[in-house]
């Protein structure tokens, strides 16, 4: 699947959500279902600064796809970056590139892009993208 | 107490806040991060549309009558100021743009002062604003920086700070009330052991000032400084009480206009206190606003408000503990402050959760990371209470705290 076509199965799924228990739910769910990222990834290089939550993000190549695997403290953030990982991993550089993010609102999680918000999501998102950037340097 | 509760009305209080009837996220506010800033009244925001409806104008220079009334109505404030921490002289007293700045106005004249060797005494509960200053200075002039230790309880360890004193120490550095704890510091005793050594001492008066009032000269102490919004106020306007002798030998931190007295290519005169520390045009009218918050809290009474927020304090310690895995930072003499966190779960989860419920509370290191190692803790969830606040409003945020655990288990 492409990464647009990802992004649209997640908002139908936060679609079928009455309230925001249970997108927060759902969310927490996820964190806790996220793969475990490897205990010698969580070093400094891969924290993401200025976050209220550690959030660790690490991404590598696999032939021509680039895989992440992330983790954080804190279990909403754990969800957020579940959603982000199901929706940007195992994709070709240049298609993470050039991707856009405009699900995170359509799933009602909007508040936590702006920038006063210290679970640090546009971070993540910037740092997601300057691994393929990275990546597709190379691949160059 | 029946008597102390129908003296003080709550409901009539919370009429003078206009932001306490909006809501978040389709819930009443309740607003519990007082310790991050107060709200406002009314009365002080009456106060700021008055003086640019009618009288904003710059002060000390013009001869015009708008200036004039400015002139007077800031320096009316400083009176106030003055009053309300019983300074001895109004001139005592400069307004800064808030406790961080006043903190560095003195950290700066202290580099005039300390030379290599010389020894500075920091607490342990220090907010971020009162360790960089001093560590600068350290780096600058050579002096060294020594920490007061704290017990679990988050008290200090008068028995180390004793010891460290010495005819080296030349500052300590305390803040009154810890702003991530909320726990008391015993300022009077550390005021009177550094004095016995010929140390100067600064108290950062910026977490007690909305719940204790200081008098500068029964305490003694040489600096006292403290923000103008944590006590109901505007934001971006503090105040740093020096002794006069300090604010006499202490050199000008800014210049610019205001602050001089002459003024040639070759040498410039600077002026008299407190002018030599305002250089520039001042926050005028957040220094008249702040007067009038003053006048707001006094009216109440400091003692009425600290023995209702102890009120407070106490139903909502209760009432947290029994929601069980609780752990309270920071016990002893406390001002109305709660910081905690539940067991396994981050801060930071709890604070988005309450957030959707309305209830502002702030969760993070509380810019005192060492107080945070110290505990070995990522942070904590800070519910921070004010004397417009409820016990009402305390069972709701019980509620969300249950509801926050539930989901986060």
């Amino acid at each position: 699947m492409t990464i647009q076509e990802i992004q649209n199965e997640i908002v139908d799924e936060f679609s079928m959500f009455d309230d925001w228990m249970q997108r927060y739910e759902y969310m927490i769910d996820l964190g806790k279902s996220l793969p475990l990222i490897d205990e010698r990834l969580k070093k400094d290089e891969n924290l993401i600064k200025g976050c209220q939550s550690k959030v660790w993000v690490h991404g590598e190549m696999n032939g021509d796809k680039l895989v992440f695997t992330a983790d954080s403290d804190a279990i909403i953030t754990k969800g957020i970056i579940a959603i982000l990982i199901r929706a940007f991993s195992n994709q070709p550089p240049a298609a993470i590139i050039d991707a856009n993010t405009d699900f995170i609102d359509e799933i009602g999680l909007k508040e936590h892009l702006s920038p006063t918000r210290a679970n640090g999501l546009v971070s993540m998102i910037k740092q997601l993208k300057l691994y393929a950037i990275a990546y597709q340097t190379q691949l160059n | 107490m029946i008597e102390k509760e129908l003296m003080f009305d709550v409901e009539k209080i919370r009429k003078d806040f206009p932001i306490l009837h909006r809501e978040v996220n389709g819930k009443p506010l309740i607003y519990f991060d007082n310790a991050a800033t107060s709200q406002t009244p009314q009365q002080v925001i009456d106060c700021i549309v008055d003086y640019y409806s009618r009288y904003n104008a710059n002060i000390h220079r013009g001869v015009h009558t708008l200036s004039q009334e400015a002139t007077n109505a800031y320096e009316e404030a400083r009176i106030k100021v003055q009053q309300h921490f019983n300074a001895a002289k109004p001139y005592e007293i400069i307004m800064t743009s808030g406790t961080t700045d006043s903190i560095n106005l003195v950290a700066n004249g202290f580099s005039a002062i300390l030379t290599k060797g010389d020894e500075i005494l920091v607490s342990a509960l220090e907010h971020h604003s009162n360790i960089v200053p001093w560590q600068m200075l350290c780096e600058q002039t050579g002096a060294i920086l020594k920490v007061i230790p704290m017990f679990e309880s988050g008290q200090l360890d008068m028995e180390t700070y004793t010891s460290l004193l010495n005819e080296r120490t030349k500052l300590v550095f305390c803040n009154h009330v810890s702003n991530a704890l909320g726990v008391i510091n015993p300022i009077a005793f550390i005021i009177e052991k550094a004095h016995e050594v010929g140390a100067a001492v600064l108290i950062d008066g910026a977490q007690a000032s909305p719940h204790i009032k200081a008098d500068v000269q029964a305490l003694d102490v040489d600096f006292y400084v403290t923000s103008a919004h944590k006590i109901c106020g505007p934001t971006g306007v503090g105040v740093l009480y020096g002794k006069e002798e300090w604010l006499l030998k202490l050199p000008p931190y800014k210049g610019g206009g205001e602050m001089i007295d002459q003024v040639t290519f070759e040498k410039t005169t600077y002026a008299g206190l407190p002018h030599k520390f305002e250089a520039g045009t001042p926050n005028i009218c957040g220094v008249i606003a702040f007067g009038a918050a003053l006048d707001y809290m006094n009216n109440i009474g400091f003692e009425t408000i600290a023995a209702y927020e102890n009120e407070l304090l106490h139903y909502a310690t209760e009432k947290l503990l029994a929601v069980g895995d609780v752990t309270i930072y920071g016990t002893g003499k406390k001002v109305s402050v709660i910081s905690f966190n539940i067991d396994n779960i981050h801060p930071y989860d709890i604070g988005t959760i309450v957030d959707k419920l309305g209830i502002a509370v702030r969760t993070g290191h509380h810019c005192a990371q060492p107080i945070m190692d110290f505990y070995k803790i990522p942070g904590t969830v800070r519910a921070s209470f004010s004397f417009y606040n409820t016990k009402k409003e305390i069972d709701t945020f019980i509620e969300a705290i249950k509801k926050a655990k539930m989901m986060l288990s």
